[in-house]
């Protein structure tokens, strides 16, 4: 019997499935939206916003079990600046599970999950950059 | 071993089936655009969901 068991076990090993959540709430922490199957995102609601707790503490110690889970530094520095501020005054509920349909080729439900109040401009923002980075050497290189 | 005593007439087996048709999914008309969406989805066609847009059309 499964009584009083949370979480789903999504065909994966427990090690797997940690790696999994670990990438995709770097991801969604990143990039503020991010798309993934509906029990995915679902399951990921928990590990994010403990994340998010974690970084409105502060203090050393949180700043560690962030880096645990985390392993970009960037991120986590993200996490206790600009998301600690934004969530100040919010107990709870830093996430938002959209439903988007489903996926072509398996009809699997997919979800949008986001950060509420996201930053817009966070969305891809790394390649963006990278993107106009390299446009301006091939410009620089043309000339 | 326990065998059918005689074929199912086209009749029958067609009887059989009347219950088995396929219901039109539900659908709801997008606030945005007017399109045709699923339910409580994002919609596919503008991105938008619950009065603003929350992925960038065509990206769903």
């Amino acid at each position: 019997m499964r009584h009083g068991m949370s979480g789903r076990k999504l065909n994966r090993t427990k090690s797997h499935r940690k790696a999994l959540f670990a990438n995709m709430a770097t991801a969604l922490l990143k990039h503020e939206q991010i798309k993934t199957t509906l029990p995915k995102a679902k399951d990921l609601r928990p590990v994010a916003e403990k994340l998010i707790t974690l970084g409105k503490r502060g203090d050393l110690h949180a700043r560690r079990q962030a880096l645990a889970i985390i392993r970009e530094e960037d991120v986590v520095r993200k996490l206790f600046s600009v998301l600690a501020e934004r969530y100040k005054t919010r107990e709870g509920g830093y996430t938002r599970v959209l439903k988007a349909g489903f996926r072509y080729g398996d009809a699997a439900p997919m979800a949008v999950i986001e950060l509420v109040d996201r930053d817009l401009s966070a969305k891809g923002a790394e390649d963006k950059a990278r993107v106009a980075a390299e446009l301006a050497a091939i410009e620089e290189a043309g000339e | 071993m326990a065998v059918p005593k005689k074929k199912v007439s086209k009749s029958r087996r067609d009887m059989r089936r009347s219950h088995h048709a396929v219901s039109a999914g539900a659908h709801a008309e997008c606030k945005n655009c007017g399109e045709l969406k699923r339910p409580h989805h994002v919609c596919p066609s503008c991105g938008h969901y619950d009065g603003r847009e929350v992925v960038a059309a065509e990206a769903v």
